[in-house]
């Protein structure tokens, strides 16, 4: 390893996280990002007799054999289903409550009992699908494309731009998430999702920034972006073509796993009073709004708290199966 | 070593006007904090211009920052609306906090790195596949529930433990919500190790230790360990700043009078001196923590050297 | 291994959460020990107050439990009856309600060792009116003629350091002039705001702050700000009501969910703010060892009169159909668990029926009705924009849940799901920016602890034109001219009645919704006996005995 680089390239260490909750699944990958990037030239990339594969058929080999993969991406294909048409599965109304009912257990027709406002738990839970999945994959998608963007940006073009963005990055970095949310999202009066992930993105993207600068850098100096330099090719097209492809797997893995904790943090948001508002219907509403009842109403608490680690777990085992096949040490 | 040092501080400087800058105008967008002080009636115009006078808060945004930022490099942190000095607050807040972040430090080190060990040398085992659906339900389950459920059973079920935190707040009181608070971060770290370990199982340096038939042990901890440990450090070393300012929701269920508490104070009566005070001192425990690790480094690979 | 441990964690959290009994019936097991015993100290649970612990200073609940120990005032409001009681005061003469003369006793000291003059009292009185002071309850003292001067509106120059309207005429008499009649005024001065201050106050005042010393049954014997404060019996209080305790701890909590579990582990003593979704388990957890008293606390819902689709002509009816859409009783019952009563005027039942509580006088306009509702909403035009928004804080309180259980019953009424939302707003400091910059755009929670026991106290600061709480802007010249006449009338009785038809305009025009009466609500351990709620909620400490 070339001494300047690594002293040089880290203002902070990687794989540095912002909070708990939020930033600790970035971490994993960012170790083993280093590693990523010897995809293509890594011991399995090519094989003697046949057309060489790349490391995406190479991978996508690999995750068709791995139960975890197909588990999770199952649980995640019916929480998309639920998502678009929840009514699928429930037919009641998540938003008609009757207090006569608050607190009572699981009867006929409500399977999971009501909750404090004497709302159906089973019909709220299934209607907080929609948002969870979108917050998550909106925010992820949001910290994804920001983040590879400037990162990628630094890491391509160096010099004394690197050295700008990578500081705002540590800027960013450096204030706690919850703290973050805590502050710009009490102000916040739209009811919407919008907010939320719009603060996530805010605070999320030097995760991904520095994952993508870091791999963008060891990318670039791989004997076939230097060929393809030498033989005139534009910035652009070296970006797009050469270095792109090979940068983005530790982004995607890392992405995967961003997503479950960010449906997590909105719940922890929502129980910090900052969250989603009312009429949205979203598992960490009802979390938080459960969670004082969890002597008298556990039932209440149990349901979406079991939607939610769920699909987090979802999330981030398929994240982790991506990053397994994606990773030729590991095979 | 010493330039890489003095080049690294240096860099530091930018990074933490950017960050107080940040964080001092997201706490002014939270808006005019005067209307809070007086309950449910609205304070006396005469007043609230006085108070507002009186706190700078009739200035334009970036003169407050200068002021504030010019006081705080005399030592001055400024004062909270309850007339506290913000320094008095911190040096009762940080101790407790730092002995919660050392506990919480220790189970992510003990029980993590332990783990990831055995779990490493037995990729795909029964242990292996236990510790991971474990530390993947910590992971998914928000810290308030799983807070909020063992101050429950452990607290007031079977009265183990009490279900607050003294003022004192002495280790003992602190291992439970330092372990509430180290979940999430021990599942990772847990999983890091883990990979890392396995990863450099295959390694070379690793082959040659056993072929020169050192003990299994010794080829464990000296080599395998050593080098496996460099991205758990990273982490941890991250997490020291993280764990100090994302304690708020365990200082919060356990009633713990830390940092957290008094970050979550300070927001909820939008009090910007306590906020922005609180916040620069962990830019700084972050910044100093990166860098520690950095150097760290150095000492768990010898192939790294800082010129 | 601990990898075990915490899988065995998991499991029974949720084993306990699946059957509802093993986390519900709590029993008995908690109330604990205490911290009391031999030395007879009792720990109770505290928030931090917001302000510095100056009587004019101090607004809120927390700071003023602190103040009602270690003050005693010219009067007190009795703790049952909430009637003002003579207390420092010896005699309060007045022969045109503007001009009085106080008369003090004499003998009664500062825990310092000074003694409790006419001086102390007016030091304390100009101390507090004085705009240089910021003393956010200084309008306590608008009535005194000289305000004006010494605390001048709208950025004007104070002219004065002190109320021309105080004179001191004797070591223990003082001579108040008022700027205008105002019968009542002895009945206000059990407020603390207007409590007596040392000459130490004014000497170091830092000092003071940090340690406050006053002339009540309790002194202050460490503070540390923001965690405990500790208070212990001052044996050489002056006056009969001494504390039968040694002291009381007092402990912050952020969540009063954390104290309230405090209490059930034996970990805390007294507990005098129960979440309201801990107010189902009180019977099972405290058995008797649990108070709920009325307190002097009304809830209401505001409505933003300066915006003009909630104050054009018509609108009355949608703000009484919407006040027919609430169902009270059944968000008092269920949510509340009968901790507020379902409010029919505008004041509180702690007044009494002589001092202006009249139940009923809201009438139908306060009484659930779900078709009659529908058709006043739907005759007054229906909600502006076709929905309404209830903003609250947050961030303090369990306002979430009524909120939502009123919008749930509203929407229940017009059938529309939408029909009205809860709009949490993040800090309270936040919230009341919004209404006192105007800018709320559909009715907001507004809710009111009175000041001290009097009928003027619920209505003149809330709903006559442009007072300090009148945070809707509501504004009625037939309800002000009531409101003066009152003022004006020495006779108690013709006051009230007075002040009642000023009531009945509010009701006309459906002003503010009135929702609930709040009670005070305490739970304590089994050391602890002869705990009661003052008509304020607050605990009366010195006279709970311990063990």
């Amino acid at each position: 390893m070339p001494e300047p680089q690594y002293v040089g390239d880290a203002g902070a260490p990687e794989g540095a996280i912002a909070a708990t909750g939020m930033g600790g699944a970035m971490d994993l990958a960012t170790s083993e990002g280093e590693t990523l990037e010897k995809g293509p030239d890594g011991p399995h990339g090519t094989g003697p007799s046949e057309k060489p594969r790349s490391l995406w058929s190479d991978a996508w080999l690999d995750l068709r054999r791995n139960p975890v993969f197909i588990i999770s991406s199952l649980v995640i294909l019916f929480l998309v289903v639920i998502s678009i048409w929840p009514s699928l599965i429930a037919s009641g109304n998540p938003l008609k409550c009757d207090l006569a009912h608050a607190q009572q257990g699981s009867s006929p027709g409500h399977p999971f009992g009501y909750d404090g406002q004497g709302c159906d738990v089973y019909t709220r839970t299934v209607y907080g699908a929609r948002t969870s999945v979108t917050v998550g994959v909106c925010a992820t998608l949001g910290v994804a494309i920001l983040g590879s963007f400037l990162g990628g940006l630094a890491g391509f073009f160096g010099g004394a731009g690197d050295s700008v963005l990578s500081r705002i990055t540590d800027v960013f970095f450096a204030i706690p998430v919850v703290l973050g949310g805590l502050v710009l999202l009490s102000v916040v009066t739209s009811s919407t999702v919008w907010p939320v992930i719009g603060f996530m993105v805010l605070l999320g993207w030097p995760q991904i920034s520095r994952i993508a600068r870091g791999s963008v850098i060891t990318a670039k100096q791989n004997d076939y972006v230097q060929a393809a330099r030498a033989l005139g090719a534009s910035n652009s097209r070296m970006m797009l073509r050469h270095i792109a492809p090979n940068a983005v797997a530790p982004v995607i893995v890392v992405a995967t796993i961003a997503l479950g904790t960010y449906i997590a943090l909105e719940a922890t948001l929502s129980y910090l009073g900052v969250g989603l508002k009312p009429p949205t219907v979203s598992w960490g509403i009802d979390i938080s709004a459960a969670s004082p009842y969890i002597r008298n109403a556990p039932h209440a608490l149990l349901w979406p708290s079991g939607a939610l680690a769920v699909t987090v777990l979802a999330f981030i085992m398929l994240g982790d199966a991506v990053r397994d096949a994606l990773d030729p040490k590991l095979r | 070593m010493g330039r890489y040092v003095i080049r690294r501080l240096l860099q530091m400087i930018p990074v933490f006007i950017g960050a107080t800058l940040l964080i001092f105008l997201m706490v002014n967008v939270m808006g005019d904090p005067i209307a809070g002080l007086c309950g449910d009636r609205q304070c006396d115009p005469a007043t609230a211009a006085q108070l507002r006078k009186e706190f700078g808060l009739d200035k334009p945004v970036w003169q407050q920052y200068l002021t504030y930022m010019g006081n705080v490099f005399t030592g001055d942190f400024g004062t909270a609306f309850n007339g506290q000095k913000v320094t008095e607050l911190m040096s009762t807040a940080f101790p407790v906090t730092i002995r919660l972040t050392i506990v919480a430090i220790l189970f992510e080190i003990v029980i993590g790195i332990t783990l990831g060990v055995v779990t490493g040398l037995r990729r795909g085992r029964p242990v292996d596949t236990g510790a991971l659906v474990v530390t993947l339900v910590v992971i998914s389950v928000p810290t308030f529930v799983t807070g909020l459920l063992l101050q429950l059973l452990l607290g007031v079920e079977w009265g183990w433990i009490k279900p607050s935190v003294s003022t004192e707040a002495t280790f003992g009181e602190l291992i439970v919500p330092g372990l509430v608070l180290a979940s999430v971060s021990l599942a990772y770290v847990t999983r890091l190790t883990r990979t890392s370990i396995a990863e450099n199982r295959r390694s070379d340096y690793v082959r040659t230790a056993v072929a020169k038939g050192l003990p299994r042990r010794r080829v464990i901890t000296r080599h395998l360990l050593r080098n496996s440990l460099i991205p758990v450090v990273t982490f941890i070393g991250t997490d020291i700043g993280a764990l100090m300012g994302g304690a708020i929701v365990t200082e919060r269920i356990f009633n713990i009078h830390g940092v957290g508490y008094q970050l979550y104070q300070g927001i909820l009566r939008q009090n910007t001196q306590t906020v922005v005070g609180f916040v620069t001192v962990l830019v700084l425990v972050f910044l100093v923590a990166n860098l520690l690790v950095d150097l760290l480094y150095a000492v768990l690979d010898p192939r790294i050297r800082y010129a | 291994m601990r990898g075990a441990t915490h899988a065995r964690w998991a499991a029974c959290a949720v084993a306990a959460a699946l059957t509802a009994t093993a986390c519900g019936g709590g029993g008995d097991s908690g109330g604990g020990s205490g911290t009391g015993g031999a030395s007879g100290v009792l720990s109770s649970s505290w928030g931090d107050p917001q302000n510095p612990l100056e009587p004019a200073n101090t607004n809120e609940v927390q700071g003023g439990k602190v103040l009602d120990m270690i003050f005693r005032g010219l009067k007190r409001y009795d703790a049952k009856t909430g009637k003002a009681n003579n207390m420092i005061a010896e005699k309060i003469e007045t022969s045109d309600s503007q001009n009085f003369t106080i008369t003090i006793k004499s003998g009664w000291k500062f825990s310092n060792g000074e003694a409790v003059t006419a001086k102390s009292f007016v030091d304390a009185w100009n101390y507090g009116a004085s705009l240089k002071n910021n003393q956010k309850n200084a309008y306590f003292f608008g009535y005194i003629d000289g305000y004006d001067k010494a605390h001048p509106e709208n950025g004007g120059k104070q002219t004065a350091d002190t109320l021309s309207g105080l004179a001191v005429t004797g070591p223990n008499t003082f001579t108040v002039k008022l700027n205008q009649k105002f019968s009542t005024f002895p009945d206000t001065l059990g407020y603390a705001a207007f409590s007596p201050l040392p000459e130490a106050f004014f000497k170091d005042h830092s000092a003071w702050l940090s340690k406050p010393v006053g002339n009540g049954p309790y002194e202050i014997k460490s503070y540390t700000k923001g965690s405990q404060m500790s208070l212990r019996k001052w044996d050489a209080y002056s006056g009969t009501d001494k504390a039968q305790n040694g002291g009381v701890d007092l402990k912050v909590y952020t969540d009063n969910n954390t104290a309230y579990t405090d209490l059930l582990a034996g970990n805390l003593d007294l507990v005098d703010d129960v979440p309201a979704a801990q107010l189902g388990n009180v019977k099972s957890d405290l058995g008797g060892r649990y108070i709920n008293t009325p307190a002097g606390i009304i809830q209401t819902l505001a409505f933003p009169f300066y915006d003009k689709a909630w104050d054009k002509p018509g609108m009355e009816k949608v703000r009484t159909g919407l006040s027919r859409a609430i169902n009270r009783e059944q968000i008092t019952d269920t949510i509340f668990q009968k901790t507020r009563t379902p409010a029919s005027d505008w004041t509180s039942p702690v007044l009494g029926t002589a001092g202006g509580f009249k139940e009923g006088l809201c009438g139908d306009a306060c009484k659930y009705d779900p078709a009659e509702a529908k058709k006043l909403i739907t005759e007054g035009g229906g909600f502006p924009g076709g929905q309404v928004k209830i903003s609250y804080n947050a961030d303090t309180g369990s306002h979430k849940q009524w909120v939502d259980a009123v919008c749930n019953s509203v929407n229940n009424v017009l059938g529309n799901d939408k029909a009205c939302v809860g709009n949490p707003i993040g800090t309270f400091a936040d919230f009341r920016n919004q209404i006192t910059q105007s800018k709320m755009s559909g009715p907001f929670r507004a809710g009111w602890q009175m000041d001290y026991p009097l009928i003027q106290n619920f209505l003149q600061p809330l709903y006559y034109t442009n007072a300090s709480s009148n945070d809707g802007k509501w504004s009625n010249k037939q309800f002000d001219q009531l409101v003066n006449q009152a003022n004006a009338e020495t006779d108690q009785a013709k006051a009230v009645g007075l002040f009642q038809q000023a009531e009945g305009v509010l009701r006309d025009n459906m002003g503010a919704i009135p929702l609930w009466y709040q009670n005070g609500s305490a739970g304590y351990s089994s050391s602890l006996s002869h705990v009661a709620l003052s008509p304020f909620s607050l605990p009366v400490y010195n006279e709970i005995k311990v063990g």
